[in-house]
């Protein structure tokens, strides 16, 4: 494995981490900050969202990220944070709703325009987000890239922001939090998603067996499982959510909702 | 989905009205759900994984074609399980549910995954086996024939619970 991480655009990677993040915290601040007159914005929202960019800050900088570059669980557990329970977070943070309720008229309206780009419009549909986000870990594990990933700051890059982009719009396309122009049925979503699941768990058995270049064979073993039981976890409750987005919009007409829970 | 959404207000061209739940058909698809789920995700997870050690997580002989049938029964397992539950909050905001008829639904749930598991999985397939280097015989025996029963006694149990109004 390469350890030349003293000098070189690893520090810069570093730095555009910490720069993503700080962007991404204060711009919800600021957001709630513009929408302090609206109506009151629900504290469980700002909580997922911060908890989320913890997990992504804990991810990518730190002893995990540290502990990454030598061991395959290592890297396992950073990719769970970065790919699957940051981005579930996040999107329950609902960002685009906010931002929305901040911006002025216009620009909201710039916004929902960008929504209904074509281009998004493709890359949120469900089965395209789960393609686009099981195909680019079958890549990272069943080609050389694991092993190019350690020697090069970009590609490491690269790898990561996909990673991580590619969960949050999968996990997005599939639970519909934040107002979606095109949102997809709940039976798509429901067959995306338990594909995805099937897919990923598939994955985490093969690499059990099939470790990347470069991987101890039991460091493997620890981080398969590791991908298959947190994996597990963290789809579980994707399935619960997505399931009680159903039971919300089923309930009886005629009946009076039970308790201040409005759809989310 | 199996089930009619209830906001349909529409009025469909098939005999059964839409818009109308039948409440005690979703109890047992709620039930037969729960309990399929559960035989798929939880008791295999639990007794023979973690209490028994008698399954590997992998044990390198799957083929792939099995170990992507894994893959799919793994995730509608756990799918099936939370689905079930859902559907019985919803029985249960609308009425009374019927616990019986239920409980006997999730038995014949069981019974009938692991039925499916025992020919399929371990036959067909060969995705795992119930235990590694013993003579199978004994234990497949046991294995198909409790599901067998486990469906009877369900269905059994679901015949007596039936509604007093349904034919």
């Amino acid at each position: 494995m390469n350890h030349q991480h003293g000098a070189g655009p690893w520090p810069l990677l570093e730095t555009g981490v910490v720069l993503a993040l700080l962007v991404a915290a204060s711009g919800y601040a600021a957001a709630l900050r513009a929408a302090r007159d609206r109506s009151p914005w629900p504290v469980h929202r700002t909580a997922l969202w911060f908890a989320g960019l913890v997990c992504a800050g804990a991810a990518m900088l730190g002893p995990v990220a540290e502990a990454a570059r030598a061991s395959f669980t290592a890297h396992m557990l950073g990719h769970v944070l970065l790919g699957m329970l940051a981005p579930l977070l996040l999107v329950l943070g609902a960002p685009v709703t906010l931002a929305l309720r901040a911006l002025p008229a216009d620009r909201a309206r710039t916004l929902t325009g960008l929504l209904r780009h074509p281009v998004v419009r493709i890359v949120t549909r469900p089965a395209v987000a789960a393609t686009l986000n099981a195909g680019g870990l079958w890549l990272l594990y069943t080609t050389d890239l694991y092993h190019q990933m350690h020697g090069s700051a970009l590609v490491h890059a690269g790898v990561h922001a996909h990673v991580f982009l590619a969960g949050y719009v999968f996990t997005a396309s599939i639970l519909s939090v934040d107002p979606d122009p095109h949102r997809a049925p709940l039976t798509v979503r429901a067959a995306v998603l338990v594909t995805f699941i099937a897919v990923h768990s598939v994955l985490a058995k093969w690499l059990y067996a099939h470790p990347p270049e470069g991987v101890e064979l039991a460091d493997a073993e620890a981080g398969a499982q590791l991908m298959y039981y947190a994996g597990d976890v963290v789809d579980v409750t994707l399935i619960v959510l997505l399931l009680a987005g159903w039971y919300t919009a089923a309930r009886p007409r005629d009946a009076a909702l039970v308790g201040p829970r409005a759809a989310a | 989905m199996a089930t009619s959404d209830s906001a349909a207000s529409v009025p469909a061209g098939r005999p059964a009205e839409r818009g109308v739940i039948d409440l005690d058909r979703r109890t047992v698809y709620s039930g037969l759900l729960f309990g399929a789920g559960i035989a798929a995700s939880m008791i295999d997870l639990f007794i023979f994984h973690l209490a028994l050690h008698w399954h590997h997580f992998y044990d390198r002989s799957t083929t792939e074609v099995a170990l992507t049938a894994d893959g799919f029964f793994h995730a509608f397992g756990w799918f099936i399980t939370i689905w079930g539950l859902f559907l019985l909050a919803d029985v249960r905001r609308r009425t009374e549910v019927a616990w019986r008829r239920w409980a006997a639904a999730v038995v014949t749930g069981v019974g009938l995954l692991q039925l499916l598991d025992g020919v399929v999985d371990h036959k067909v397939l060969r995705i795992h086996q119930i235990r590694y280097d013993v003579d199978l015989l004994p234990y497949d025996v046991a294995w198909i024939g409790s599901a067998v029963l486990l469906v009877l006694v369900g269905l059994l149990l679901l015949r007596r619970a039936r509604p007093p109004s349904s034919s």
